[in-house]
């Protein structure tokens, strides 16, 4: 497979005495969606907010195009173009769509707010992920549907020609209808280039549009395998056990850890 | 909602109706409370009151009444925007004015110094509330009330036990006494309403050249119409003599403390609209944690916003020592915070953040200075003109929460 465009080697993050990350290893590769899939505790949020800069990991490299970086910050991650979309989506209701897509990063001009260009780049990214369900760009976030609530806060991540989006749950609150076009739109932003991680608890997402499954199980990484080479049985195999008895994928040892798992679960 | 529509509505007249009328029944209505409680009143009062309360005399008076409320309710606007109260805005008015009369009066200080110091002290007020509130996270509820015990405390040793500062100053005094030329309260109109036309066929035709939806020609010409012909009509009464007798001392034109009402309107309303910061305020207001990831400072623009707050309520405290040429402990107290929250509530800013604008506040001042006046003229005790406000209030935070339950079910937030 191509250069990945970020890899993260021995990831190891502990608060206090929990250690949440044992070793993750992870390789994201532009112009796929590599999903991550993984119990409740296992290590998903903690994995993702290290990236993002939320909350800097322990040890352990990052490479983004080959290069060390160090993501001690939000402003690191985003100046690397890694950008995030959270569960709870983080829009102002009373704010429209323009507004918010451009939150925090407004575009001025004289000290002015330049609405006419921040109008037209938020018509032109909405364009260019062929969303067509928003009536009005001029509409206040709260008149919109999950799933366009969803597109809103994808689109916000891509607008400033962000490299890689992490989508945690995108589709967990939404309809059958509504999942299939922010599946969709996952999609179209790999087909552009983008790398796109996606956390998702629903196997049903991941086999949809998934290049590659990540499995992380108790702080590392059950397996990482492209979708096709795998079956649904498998994958929970490893999300629950952190081995699948058919294949022998890339065992996680240590027995005392699956012990932790049955007294937590 | 899922229809393929990126091409948007037109912008006439007719249509600018018809999308008006649909935000109403949504849940947004924005100032229309404020405008029709004042075309109900002015008509009761009117009916009656025929001779006194329509007169011009009266008309202006209700200005320099109101002048004061309606700048202490422009920064409470910027207080509501964010979900928080400000109880101490009426006393930070009151202490503020009594450090600039104390310095004018009795320290010789020269007038603009005076004022100086009084919209420092505001700010400094608002700095130390806006501190506590977004650092130490109490609830603002409760800082502005312990600020509100505490400066009443403040004015009264500034001022003394039963004592007052008189106000000598004739530039001071002139602020919420004294009225403008005859012509230049014309010129005022016409750089009013040709300032507005001129900005919106030049936003109009910028947003065409953009490629963007923008308003009909026809719209920005009704719409300047309206303006001309209602600031028109109130220039016109006020240019009326209403001095009982002229050849002693004449009394027409617009009052000087318009001229200070409508520049800060429009420097506030640019910072609210046309700022990141503006925008910022609102995206507190209406989630603070989304405006937090969004990488927004959130405890500074809740500062900022105290701030404004506490600096404007000090300008307002001026206004009162002018109209009153005096301060006293009562300067600020009592009823001025509350009628400065309704008038800003009644105008249409909402009191769970992020809805509002600073033109609610002279809607809304307007309405309270209203029903003050009108009372006045029937005759009504104290216990009456308090009575109605307290209604008017409750009913203006009724139709608050009503609305945004509806626009909430709406979707029109």
């Amino acid at each position: 497979m191509a250069q990945p465009i970020v890899e993260l080697t021995d990831i190891v993050k502990s608060f206090g005495p929990v250690s949440v990350l044992k070793g993750v290893s992870l390789k994201v590769y532009p112009g796929k969606i590599t999903a991550l899939v993984g119990d409740n505790g296992a290590g998903k949020s903690t994995l993702i907010k290290g990236l993002a800069g939320v909350q800097p990991y322990d040890s352990g490299t990052v490479r983004f195009e080959n290069n060390v970086v160090t993501l001690h910050n939000p402003r690191e991650a985003t100046a690397l173009g890694i950008e995030v979309v959270y569960q709870d989506l983080a829009l102002c209701d009373n704010l429209d769509i323009v507004h918010n897509l451009f939150l925090g990063r407004e575009v001025t001009k004289n000290g002015q707010l330049d609405e006419d260009t921040m109008e037209r780049r938020a018509t032109e990214t909405l364009a260019a992920l062929s969303v067509r369900t928003v009536k009005s760009i001029r509409q206040h976030v709260a008149s919109l549907s999950g799933g366009q609530r969803q597109t809103v806060a994808i689109a916000r991540s891509v607008i400033w020609n962000s490299r890689v989006v992490i989508l945690d749950e995108p589709t967990a609150a939404l309809g059958v209808a509504q999942t299939e076009q922010v599946l969709k739109l996952v999609r179209r932003l790999a087909d552009q280039g983008l790398a796109v991680v996606l956390i998702s608890h629903n196997l049903n997402d991941v086999f949809e549009v998934a290049d590659q499954v990540s499995v992380l199980y108790l702080g590392k990484i059950a397996a990482q395998l492209a979708v096709k080479d795998v079956t649904r049985n498998q994958v929970v195999e490893l999300i629950t056990s952190g081995r699948s008895g058919a294949q022998d994928l890339a065992p996680v040892g240590d027995t005392s850890a699956s012990n932790e798992e049955t007294a937590t679960s | 909602m899922s229809a393929t529509t990126h091409d948007l509505p037109e912008q006439g007249v007719a249509a600018a109706v018809r999308s008006y009328i649909g935000r109403t029944r949504g849940g947004d209505v924005g100032a229309l409370p404020a405008v029709l409680s004042l075309i109900v009143l002015a008509a009761v009062f009117t009916v009656l009151r025929p001779s006194t309360f329509t007169n011009a005399f009266n008309f202006s008076n209700l200005l320099h009444q109101g002048a004061a409320v309606i700048v202490i309710a422009m920064g409470l606007v910027f207080v509501l925007l964010l979900g928080e109260i400000d109880l101490s805005a009426g006393f930070t008015a009151g202490t503020s004015a009594a450090v600039m009369g104390v310095v004018l009066t009795n320290h010789g200080w020269p007038w603009y110094a005076s004022v100086l110091a009084c919209i420092l002290t505001g700010a400094v007020i608002g700095t130390c509330i806006g501190a506590l509130v977004a650092r130490l996270g109490i609830p603002s509820f409760v800082v502005t009330l312990a600020a509100f015990l505490g400066l009443q405390g403040v004015l009264l040793k500034l001022v003394g036990e039963g004592g007052t500062v008189p106000i000598r100053n004739d530039i001071l005094l002139a602020i919420n006494n004294d009225n403008m030329p005859v012509w230049a309260g014309w010129v005022l109109w016409a750089v009013v309403v040709g300032g507005f036309a001129v900005l919106s066929v030049r936003r109009a035709i910028r947003r065409r050249s953009h490629g963007l939806q923008a308003e009909d020609l026809s719209l920005v010409v009704a719409k300047s119409l309206v303006l001309a012909v209602l600031l028109g009509a109130a220039t016109y009464f006020l240019s009326i003599e209403r001095s009982r007798n002229p050849e002693v001392s004449s009394i027409k034109g617009v009052p000087q403390v318009v001229l200070v009402l409508l520049v800060l309107l429009v420097v506030l309303s640019f910072v609210l609209s046309r700022t990141s910061f503006g925008r910022h305020v609102y995206a507190v207001g209406g989630n603070a944690e989304a405006a937090r990831r969004a990488g927004i400072n959130v405890r500074r623009v809740k500062l900022i916003c105290f701030v404004i707050g506490s600096s404007l309520a000090a300008i307002g405290g001026i206004l009162i020592a002018s109209r009153n040429n005096s301060i006293s402990p009562n300067t600020g107290a009592a009823d001025t915070l509350l009628y400065a929250v309704g008038a800003a509530v009644i105008g249409g800013t909402s009191l769970f953040g992020g809805k509002g604008r600073v033109l609610d506040a002279i809607l809304g001042g307007l309405v309270i200075a209203v029903i003050i006046n009108g009372m006045g003229l029937l005759n009504k005790p104290s216990s009456t003109v308090y009575m109605v406000t307290g209604f008017v209030l409750l009913v203006a935070a009724s139709v608050d929460a009503l609305s945004r339950r509806r626009a909430a079910s709406t979707g029109n937030v």
